[in-house]
């Protein structure tokens, strides 16, 4: 059984190992590291010791599988009314890249109905081969149907790689599928890149609500699923005169299913998601009252942009949730995010540090949130925004 | 009805502190917390029973002590805690967790609907629910932020996207996980925590629950954490000075001439 202990010859009292798991799991005692039973075996403090003192043995992991027998790099291609998602094109562009370095096949697979036009979408994008399944029972995303086709697909064709947007429906497809099929799955992923040495696939993703980041491998099962991120991976620049091929496999089409979509409702009342927007306006406590927030619809509006907020403005019933940004709100990457009266807390810089350019508005010099900004601009929020709108109309 | 909730031992993330040096978290005393997201899970099962009657269980795969935070969950109307805790389970990973998990809900046995959170906050990963879900070979929905109606027969529920909801409806049993948005968790009641103080949970082992060891723990788990590091967000930052007008023309300018086009930006929806 795995294990992880403390050789006291070895171990100098330096603590630097205490600092390092994030389980509070390791204590000091007559000046020698301890490990105390909250431990989780996550493995996390071995390489912080700097002495070779903690002896953590791994188990083999069972049920491995031939991986030689996996070969070419999947994306899912979420797709709405026939159109693809932009985190579609976003996978390409990242699997692209490993396809290359594996020099193998970059594999788009759709599911939907209605989307003969966007396989030329998803080749110009950068796919070899498109794998599509069409059916007018697949029209909107269903956990079940999705899943049954895409481990047929699994079965048939044994990728190595399999990668899904971290979205709503991704990160509901995906830990479905890899349960199915007992592979490994990493989350969220802001960082995918071949180990050139190996072929293996490392994945790094933030955990600890951003705190902390994680390189994550899926050494013996195949394939290796990551969902990624939105707007973290960029996608590259059609070319119409790109060749691939499309195919329409033989599946069972799934009938008589349990789960039943009933209805898929849009609640956006401004143009723009804030998932997809490019500039987003986002409005904190610093505001002061929920009718000021017409200043942040208005700058959001004069920019194109869709509107955010702190938790601490949709806890106190200023804004809806949907509006969310941060750890227990949306993840945002826009290439222009303004931060408006917001102090900057751990948990919503989690939902926003990916933005292209950060911009704080803030009275406090000292707020949290300039640590993040590309631009900062110390003062009052409610005498700025209207210049700022100003200026903008102005443009 | 009889409802299971899932619910995790996580750190308490809201003091972390930098090591610059070793460019390692300093965490000192850390409070071991229920995961914020189960609360609403648990609040969402009581809220079910209370309406149609049965029993609320909450189970969690963790360490000994894990049990004192069950108990706080019978202070807020939970009926029965039960926790699976064994080494063999150590090191899991997200298929390892919901392994584990759906053989201690097989062995209790008899349920409707199980709840969880839609993420727990350390490992961040909102794969358990689903995870468990499939090898239940139970149907799954995820980010409900509603139950419209729930019966003997099926749950209908609204899943939050990113442009609004889908309502799905399934049959039970069923896993659902649940998002803030879904409810107001109550406090306990003071009958509550005196019942709390009198609970027993019952812990289970790996061999309790029929589970097979190589599906456990590190051994089950297919992926690696094989490095970690503290994020740098090295930014340079740059403070604009001025009265007002002239901070916000300064900004407008900078933007404008970062080729950040306001007429193209209305194009994406
Ligand atoms: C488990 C957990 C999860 C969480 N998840 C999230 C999350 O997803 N998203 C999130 O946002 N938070 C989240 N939080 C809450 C987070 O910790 C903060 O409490 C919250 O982000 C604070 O919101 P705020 O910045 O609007 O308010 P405050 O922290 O109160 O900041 C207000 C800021 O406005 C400034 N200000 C005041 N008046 C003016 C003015 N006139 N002009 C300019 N500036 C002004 C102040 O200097 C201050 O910096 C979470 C917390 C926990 C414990
Ligand atoms: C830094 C780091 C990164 C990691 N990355 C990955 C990864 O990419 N892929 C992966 O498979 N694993 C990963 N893990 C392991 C993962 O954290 C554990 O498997 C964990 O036991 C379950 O995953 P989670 O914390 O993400 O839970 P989530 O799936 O986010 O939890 C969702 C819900 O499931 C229920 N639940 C989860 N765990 C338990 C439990 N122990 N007892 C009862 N209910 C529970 C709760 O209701 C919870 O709200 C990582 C761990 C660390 C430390
Ligand atoms: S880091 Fe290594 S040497 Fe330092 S206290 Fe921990 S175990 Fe001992
Ligand atoms: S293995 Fe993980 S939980 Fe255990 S002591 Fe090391 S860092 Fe802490």
């Amino acid at each position: 059984m795995a294990s992880i202990k403390i050789i006291k010859d070895k171990c100098v009292g330096c603590k630097l190992c205490v600092g390092s798991c994030p389980f509070g799991a390791i204590e000091m005692v007559d000046k020698k590291a301890v490990i105390l039973e909250n431990c989780t075996l996550c493995s996390i403090c071995v390489e912080s010791c700097k002495f070779d003192a903690i002896d953590f043995q791994k188990d083999e992991v069972s049920n491995a599988v031939d991986i030689s027998l996996y070969k070419g790099v999947w994306i899912f291609a979420e797709q709405k009314n026939g159109e693809p998602e932009s985190i579609s094109y976003e996978l390409l562009g990242v699997g692209r890249k490993l396809a290359d370095d594996l020099k193998t096949s970059l594999f788009a697979i759709i599911i939907g109905d209605e989307i003969e036009n966007a396989t030329k979408k998803l080749i110009a994008y950068g796919a070899d081969k498109v794998i599509m399944v069409e059916d007018k029972s697949l029209n909107y995303y269903n956990d079940e149907s999705y899943t049954d086709i895409f481990v047929q697909l699994i079965k048939e064709n044994n990728p190595e790689i399999i990668l899904l947007g971290a979205t709503a429906y991704g990160r509901s497809l995906a830990p479905k599928i890899a349960s199915r099929i007992n592979t490994g799955l990493t989350a969220d992923c802001t960082k995918l890149e071949i180990d050139l040495e190996d072929g293996k696939l490392l994945q790094t993703r933030p955990a600890f609500g951003g705190n902390l980041m994680a390189t994550i491998i899926c050494p013996k099962h195949r394939p290796q699923m990551a969902t990624v991120r939105h707007k973290v991976m960029k996608e590259l620049e059609p070319d119409e005169k790109r060749l691939g091929e499309v195919i329409r496999p033989n599946v069972n089409i799934p009938t008589d299913l349990k789960i039943k979509v009933k209805d898929v409702v849009s609640t956006i009342t401004e143009s723009v998601s804030l998932t997809e927007a490019d500039v987003i306006v986002s409005g904190g406590r610093g505001m002061g009252d929920p009718k000021n927030f017409e200043l942040i619809s208005e700058l959001a509006n004069v920019l194109g942009g869709a509107v955010g907020a702190s938790r601490a403005t949709v806890d106190a019933g200023w804004i809806g949730y949907s509006h969310q940004v941060g750890q227990t709100g949306q993840t945002v990457g826009p290439k222009v995010y303004f931060a408006c009266g917001i102090s900057g807390a751990i948990q919503h810089i989690a939902g926003m540090s990916s933005s292209d350019t950060i911009i704080a508005i803030n009275k406090n010099p000292d707020a949290p949130i300039f640590k993040v900004a590309t631009f900062g601009i110390v003062g009052d929020v409610l005498e700025i925004l209207p210049l700022l709108i100003k200026e903008f109309k102005k443009a | 009805m009889n409802i299971i909730v899932c619910v995790k031992q996580v750190p308490a993330t809201n003091e972390v502190k930098m090591n610059k040096e070793t460019n390692t978290i300093i965490r000192e005393g850390i409070e071991a917390i229920i995961n914020p997201f189960d609360t609403y899970a648990i609040e969402e099962g009581v809220r079910i029973k209370e309406k149609t009657g049965g029993k609320t269980t909450v189970l969690s795969m963790g360490i000994p002590s894990v049990a004192d935070l069950l108990k706080e969950t019978l202070a807020v109307g939970i009926d029965e805690a039960v926790l699976l805790s064994d080494r063999t389970f150590a090191g899991a990973d997200s298929l390892a967790t919901s392994y584990a998990l759906s053989k201690g809900i097989e062995h209790i046995g008899d349920y409707d609907l199980i709840v969880c959170g839609k993420q727990a906050m350390d490992g961040d990963t909102a794969q358990v629910g689903p995870g468990l879900a499939e090898k239940l070979g139970i149907p799954h929905t995820t980010y409900v932020r509603k139950i419209e109606e729930i019966n003997d027969k099926y749950i209908r529920c609204q899943r939050m996207t990113e442009d609004g909801y889908d309502i799905i409806e399934m049959p039970l049993p069923a896993v659902i996980t649940v998002v803030k948005e879904i409810n107001e968790p109550r406090l306990p009641s003071l009958k509550g925590m005196m019942r709390a103080k009198r609970a027993v949970v019952t812990v289970l082992t790996a061999k309790d629950i029929g589970a097979d060891s190589d599906l456990c723990g590190l051994k089950g788990s297919p992926t690696q954490v094989v490095k970690t590091f503290v994020p740098v967000h090295d930014v340079q930052s740059e403070m604009i000075e001025g009265e007002p007008e002239e901070q916000a023309e300064k900004l407008a300018k900078k933007l404008l001439s970062m080729q950040f086009n306001t007429s193209d930006s209305t194009e994406v929806i």
